[in-house]
């Protein structure tokens, strides 16, 4: 059966110095149901993942938080969910049924826009667009800044302002005063404050020492979610500096004011911030691939796997936060998270368009403790095709330098420079190619490959505002499934303006938005087509046989 | 006297040109505070246009070959990050140098005294003679807010034997002169050496980088 040659034992991690150990199947699953076991899904590699194996959404955060209840909660229901097939996903729905039509009325109530979030959507928007210092000088007194969506603070121990997401840190100092008095008020009494949910807002509190992080939100997002965001902001940190240099410095200086470290990088944290609120790939924790043939993809692979260096640990070519391709030293994995950093650092800074950029860089979840350096540069100067190539050693710049000259000279001798520069015309697919009439975008997310995939989202999500409160529902969705006391494996949800179905299970997350005409029996049968239509198409909408040099 | 890691890419020849003209490579770095405009002047030379630029992460590096009519110089610019924490590498990047650009804002006099902060770390670094060094005023657009005068910039460059030049790279004033000085002081300093102490001629530009150096400490190498 086809399932013996997805048997392989790549799964097996040789826990070396610099993987950090991570719960990892040692071998993919056997059911008799190909396509959904794990490893087996559309979207799933060959010869094993790229990326440090996460199982779920929970497993990225897990970790730090210690939280045993929920892992292994998960676990149980990934047993269970090996047995669903694509036939009994509609059972599955119609025991559910009962409980998701008393449900959906007050998801309907909850996920309804007011106006004056609309406003606020806007508000943001034009902030995007704005420098860093129009930011500054925000007025932190006045009812606009208030009103944003999301506040993120960032404080050290002593209570000294890090970083504000709005307005200046000078003018924030006795809020963040307040914040730490908060958190140090619990701790005395040998407790931990986590979040305060109040009149609209949650307020959530991270501690990483020797760093707090708070986050104030208006958006529908989950507690979890929220705290996850703001671990994002950690590794960000982290990423500049490494935890051990963190660490020592406040060691050293306990009122330390780490703002002279990190200037000039507050707009990497920005960007990071705005690109979560509307880039799935956070939520779901996982990388999205430019659509390309496979045939392409697999020479421009082979040709960057032959520019290798002895110090080269990751060689990584992307286009607009999109994975074109990745290889790997062997035995080495990258996490998703390490990747969003670098995804984010890339598309912080326009000045890596120009010349060769050479820059000491950590990966905290990789190793929290020292600098890689990484060679940033775009291939052509009017192509967003970025190469970044990880290296060990700071003083290998011209080795590494001369990687990217043989990469690109390879790929002019495969001939395959135009048909790549064909392939970044068309960044995104449109859904209409998979034929489902009621059919409005979706997220299909592989887990064993860390990879996802989803189209271009269109009519009628065109505005900002409609973009985003897509991505809300479909974050909402997600925080529903993922909920650690109560997860769920199906959800179907009505709204006013489309309709919605998440479906988990261990092999992989689906998240599908249908217009708000359709019924439920409609939508789950076209659930069917589409996975067929994934697995038909996964060559081009995956990287599904990854290279390691 | 040398430094052992000095050497090797002093002079060598890029490839073989078909006249018998002198080829040589030279690094040449730009050091200064934040936003003083390192990354614009290495713009403007190399690109003759400016932007507002973002601050650098780490370093850029950039190449930008110079004919002369008595040799063909091709220049390896690096473009430094001026934040503080990069200060830890820093030294990474000037290492090697045969020129340095110490930019300052001649509208913000604390930048100046950054940049003489930077001489006496070069001076610790380098012999004298080894590094070519040009103070440069960046900024001459904003001569209204001007807070560092073109005397007492010209007074410190004069003792300690730097050359000063001010430029502003937004409105592309003096940008390839300076890099052109520095080309030509380059070639007297190689003229001047004794020809008994000029290395070997390379056949390769990067071969020294794979050969160990004996002088590193890989402190932040995992």
């Amino acid at each position: 059966m086809a399932a013996d040659i997805h048997k392989k034992k790549g799964w097996e991690v040789p826990n070396g110095s610099l993987v950090p150990a991570d719960g990892q199947p040692t071998e993919r699953s056997e059911s008799p149901t190909p396509g959904l076991a794990q490893g087996m899904e559309p979207g799933a590699g060959q010869e094993g993942a790229m990326f440090v194996h996460t199982r779920s959404y929970e497993d990225l955060t897990s970790p730090e938080d210690g939280d045993v209840v929920s892992r292994s909660s998960e676990e149980g229901r990934g047993d269970q969910a090996d047995q669903t097939s694509i036939e009994q996903i509609s059972k599955d729905f119609s025991e559910l049924s009962t409980q998701l039509t008393g449900m959906a009325l007050d998801l309907e109530e909850e996920m309804r826009p007011s106006q004056e979030d609309k406003m606020d959507l806007s508000l943001q928007t034009a902030r995007r667009d704005s420098a860093r210092s129009e930011k500054e000088d925000e007025d932190v007194t006045m009812e606009t800044w208030r009103m944003h969506q999301k506040h993120v603070f960032v404080l050290s121990e002593a209570g000294k302002p890090v970083y504000s997401r709005y307005g200046s840190e000078e003018a924030l100092s006795s809020t963040m005063g307040v914040m730490m008095a908060l958190v140090s008020f619990l701790e005395a009494e040998k407790n931990a404050i986590r979040s305060i949910h109040a009149d609209g807002y949650k307020v959530v509190f991270v501690r990483r020492s020797p760093l707090v992080l708070v986050a104030m939100a208006r958006t529908r997002q989950s507690e979890q979610e929220i705290a996850h965001e703001l671990l994002y902001i950690y590794y960000q940190i982290l990423s500049l500096l490494t935890w051990t240099q963190l660490n020592h410095i406040f060691q050293q200086k306990q009122n330390y004011d780490l703002r002279r470290l990190l200037a000039g990088s507050e707009r990497i944290t920005d960007n990071l911030l705005d690109l979560m609120a509307r880039d799935p790939s956070f939520l779901m924790g996982a990388a999205r691939c430019l659509p390309m043939a496979a045939g392409l993809r697999d020479t421009v692979s082979t040709c960057l796997q032959q520019a290798k260096a002895k110090s080269l640990v990751f060689s990584i070519l992307l286009s607009r936060n999109q994975l074109v391709s990745l290889v790997r030293r062997k035995d080495q994995f990258l996490h998703p998270i390490d990747l969003h950093l670098l995804f984010n650092l890339i598309s912080s800074s326009s000045s890596f368009r120009e010349g060769e950029a050479w820059t000491p860089i950590c990966l905290p979840k990789f190793n929290s403790s020292g600098f890689f350096h990484a060679h940033i540069s775009y291939l052509e100067q009017d192509m967003d095709l970025c190469l970044l190539l990880v290296s060990t050693d700071r003083e290998d710049f011209f080795t590494v330098s001369d990687c990217k000259r043989r990469f690109q000279e390879r790929l002019r001798k495969r001939g395959v420079s135009h048909a790549l520069q064909e392939a970044l015309r068309t960044p995104f697919y449109s859904v209409s190619q998979v034929g489902i009439p009621d059919l409005r975008h979706f997220i299909y997310k592989s887990k064993s490959s860390g990879l996802f995939t989803s189209p271009e989202i269109e009519a009628p999500y065109v505005s900002e505002e409609e973009k985003q409160r897509l991505l809300e529902l479909y974050q909402y969705l997600h925080s529903r499934a993922h909920n650690s006391s109560r997860p769920l494996k199906n959800i179907y949800f009505t709204g006013p303006s489309e309709n919605l179905l998440a479906w988990v299970t261990s092999a992989f997350e689906l998240y599908v938005c249908y217009s708000p005409l359709g019924t439920k029996a409609a939508a789950v049968s076209a659930v069917n087509k589409l996975m067929k239509w994934i697995r038909r198409e996964e060559d081009q909408l995956f990287i599904l046989t990854p290279q390691t040099y | 006297m040398f430094k052992k890691n000095m050497a090797p890419r002093r002079t060598q020849h890029v490839g073989a040109g078909p006249s018998t003209e002198q080829s040589y490579i030279y690094k040449v770095v730009l050091l200064g505070s934040t936003a003083v405009g390192k990354s614009s002047i290495a713009f403007r030379y190399v690109k003759n246009d400016f932007r507002e630029s973002v601050p650098t992460m780490g370093c850029s590096f950039f190449t930008q070959l110079v004919c002369l009519e008595t040799a063909t110089i091709k220049l390896e610019i690096w473009d430094t990050a001026g934040q503080e924490k990069y200060h830890s590498v820093c030294h990474l990047y000037y290492r090697e140098a045969n020129a340095a650009l110490l930019v300052y804002d001649i509208a913000r006099k604390g930048t100046f005294a950054r940049a003489k902060l930077w001489l006496r770390e070069l001076e610790k670094e380098f012999l004298p003679d080894e590094l070519v060094i040009v103070l440069v005023g960046n900024k001459t657009d904003l001569a209204a807010e001007r807070e560092v005068t073109f005397e007492e910039a010209e007074e410190f460059a004069k003792s300690k034997s730097l050359i000063y030049m001010e430029t502003s790279a937004k409105s592309n004033h003096q940008v390839t002169e300076v890099f052109m000085a520095i080309a030509h002081a380059l070639l007297k300093q190689e003229q001047q050496k004794e020809p008994a102490l000029r290395p070997q001629p390379w056949k390769k530009s990067r071969v020294d980088l794979q050969e160990p150096s004996n002088q590193t400490k890989k402190c932040c190498v995992n």
